[in-house]
């Protein structure tokens, strides 16, 4: 019947071509802006590393001073460098990357390319394998190579386009910041959005272009690139000793057990740094795992959400708009309906036939919407923010704006439908 | 084939109770062709839907081909309509989007039945009519008079038990009424039980038997019969 019920709707919404467009056009709008606003909000809201999230964890300890101290305070968002270290030393985790962000001064070994400032990111070699960061090319350094200032780096996909036209550049020399590193590994495209292990360069920031590690780059004195929390006298120091917090550290645990063992073993780790004085708060230690994390920093721009819901309320009015031009359209039919009725059509059936009406007007609607959705993101695009040029509609979300544009016609036929198979075909068949 | 026993139809608001039937009672045979007659707002039509089971009615009791309909949800009472009953309205009814074959194929769509089955059934309804050539046109491109022989194919395509007609030839002029009512006479020498509400009596005439209604009530249902199905003559006309 569902074939015989959608040739019935295609006739019913060329018969009255005006009304049938304003339905569609209403439909179009609401969910042309709910989709734009939606998919901004999932593009930034999304998990960036979808499978493993769930086993990233962002350790937080506080070594900071009593001064200031306020109760019930969180812990800084980042760690120091003796923190980091101790941690990645004492390698609970079943994988662990100590990483901040720096710049470094490129020089191309093509003469006609000028020398640039290139974002960097200063890690430990686990940085690779616990973000699943895919390589085109080569792979990462190895562990040894964390801890004897090897001079490698891994460049990003858009570096070595840059620098070497998309050829495998492993092997061959770059120099940055007036020394000479062997390139180990060349990624494929990779930004996750948001930029989750590193918030402080910014949520929705470009990925780094060229990754050293961490140790060679700080021995290099390589410009460091972030935020930097201090307290006490820490003016003049070697950032390594300086009572600051700079860097991010993160741990992958496999399962909620190692979880719960690694938050007692920061728990033990800070009662233990107290009791020889070097920390003088009580352990105040958190664990929330990357999708916690992002929670907690509010990654998603307060104003990207109150768009979203604006356009869910502008969806709404839409909506409303489109169950009054159904209820029209379906009640000036219902003769046609008491003849059906009368020739056998149960309620059941008029009513199935009038919502798969309502669907095919969701559907032409939902096409509709799509392109505006597809117009208005490229709108987004056009704007000067970081998240801009994340603004792309994927297959789910497109998947999801049909589904939505069906949805939200067939609930907005429920009512017009439901009056239109109550009406009594005696009644109509009387006054006809 | 069409029983109904103290039938009483009672419309209530909450100042007044109007009967539009009131200890109604008719027994139509299978095979009969029965008229039932009255004057406007005497509750002709008030009796044709409640036996077309498009309205409930209030007291009494109501046998459809020897099973009890009143208790019936609208599922059951809808494949009923579907299956035994077939309607011919004063105002033909045809759906304007659809044309000639695609209305006489609605009662068959609601019945779940195959396309070629409907199809032949169709073609058969349409030929019996004689319009089998006019499939493809739509309603608005047809007299009144063919309009009405499609509402009549529509109603035989089904093959049902019984036929309720409502003032047939009301919106025909004489010739294309003739035309109508003669139909319905070979209809009913092929053995259909037609039921046909009426309010001129020459119609009326035509029939085996009529009842009368006034105010709701039946006033004789015994009249002399005036046609009998036997005729092969046409002498009846």
């Amino acid at each position: 019947m569902f074939a015989y019920y959608l040739d019935l709707a295609l006739r019913s919404l060329k018969r009255n071509k005006g009304l049938t467009a304003l339905m569609v056009l209403a439909i179009a709008l609401g969910i042309g802006a709910s989709m734009t606003t939606l998919t901004v909000l999932h593009v930034l809201s999304g998990d960036p590393l979808p499978g493993r999230s769930a086993t990233l964890y962002y350790p937080q300890l506080d070594p900071r001073s009593l001064e200031d101290m306020r109760p019930g305070e969180a812990p800084p968002k980042q760690v120091s460098w003796m923190d980091g270290m101790n941690l990645l030393k004492a390698g609970r985790a079943d994988r662990q990357a100590l990483m901040t962000g720096g710049a470094v001064a490129v020089s191309p070994p093509d003469a006609a390319i000028d020398p640039f400032f290139e974002r960097a990111r200063y890690t430990t070699r686990d940085f690779f394998p616990m973000f699943d960061v895919p390589f085109l090319y080569g792979h990462a350094w190895s562990r040894a190579d964390d801890n004897n200032d090897a001079r490698l780096v891994v460049l990003s996909y858009r570096i070595n386009e840059r620098l070497f036209g998309g050829a495998d550049s492993t092997g061959k020399v770059l120099r940055m910041g007036g020394k000479d590193f062997r390139i180990v590994g060349v990624l494929k495209p990779w930004r996750p959005a948001p930029h989750f292990y590193d918030l402080m360069t910014g949520d929705y920031s470009n990925s780094e272009g060229v990754y050293l590690p961490l140790l060679t780059a700080t021995d290099l004195k390589f410009p460091f690139n972030g935020s930097r929390d201090c307290w006490g006298n820490s003016a003049n120091v070697d950032q390594k000793t300086a009572q600051c917090t700079w860097l991010q550290f993160w741990v992958q645990l496999d399962t909620p057990a190692k979880a719960a063992a690694y938050k007692q073993f920061l728990d033990n780790y800070s009662r233990q740094q107290k009791s020889q004085g070097v920390y003088q708060r009580d352990p105040n230690v958190r664990l929330p795992d990357l999708m916690q994390w992002l929670d907690y920093n509010q990654v998603v721009p307060s104003d990207v959400q109150m768009q979203f819901w604006l356009a869910l309320g502008f969806l709404v009015v839409c909506l409303v708009n489109t169950i009054g031009l159904m209820l029209a359209k379906f009640l000036r039919r219902a003769g046609e309906l008491g003849v059906r009725r009368a020739l056998g059509a149960s309620r059941r059936s008029i009513f199935a036939q009038l919502l798969v009406e309502a669907g095919a007007v969701g559907l032409v609607g939902g096409i509709g919407g799509l392109l505006l959705a597809l117009a208005g993101l490229g709108l987004v695009r056009m704007q000067a923010t970081d998240y801009a040029p994340l603004a792309h509609l994927d297959m789910s979300m497109l998947g999801a704006t049909m589904l939505l544009a069906v949805v939200a016609t067939l609930f907005a036929g429920l009512l017009p439908a439901w009056r239109a198979c109550l009406i009594p075909p005696a009644l109509q068949l009387k006054s006809n | 084939m069409l029983k109904m026993t103290h039938l009483s139809k009672v419309y209530r608001t909450e100042v007044v109770e109007t009967y539009a039937l009131r200890d109604f009672s008719i027994d139509v045979k299978e095979g009969e062709f029965v008229a039932v007659t009255g004057p406007s707002g005497s509750g002709k039509t008030t009796f044709l839907t409640i036996a077309g089971l498009l309205e409930t009615f209030t007291g009494g009791e109501y046998l459809l081909d020897g099973a009890d309909v009143s208790g019936l949800n609208d599922n059951a009472r809808s494949k009923i309509r579907n299956e035994k009953i077939g309607f011919i309205f004063q105002a033909f009814n045809l759906i304007p989007d659809l044309n000639v074959f695609d209305n006489v194929e609605v009662p068959l769509r609601y019945r779940g039945m195959k396309s070629a089955e409907r199809k032949r059934r169709i073609m058969d309804a349409l030929e019996r009519v004689g319009l089998a050539s006019r499939i493809k046109h739509y309603p608005a491109e047809l007299s009144g008079g063919q309009q009405q022989r499609v509402a009549i194919a529509r109603a035989l395509a089904g093959s049902p038990r019984l036929l309720l007609a409502d003032e047939p030839t009301g919106n025909l002029d004489t010739q294309m009424a003739r035309g109508v009512l003669e139909l319905l006479e070979d209809i009913h020498r092929e053995g259909a039980t037609i039921v046909m509400v009426t309010h001129d009596p020459e119609l009326a005439a035509r029939a085996q038997r009529n009842v009368h209604i006034i105010d709701g009530q039946e006033v004789d249902i015994a009249e002399e019969p005036r046609f009998h199905a036997d005729h092969a003559t046409g002498s009846h006309a």
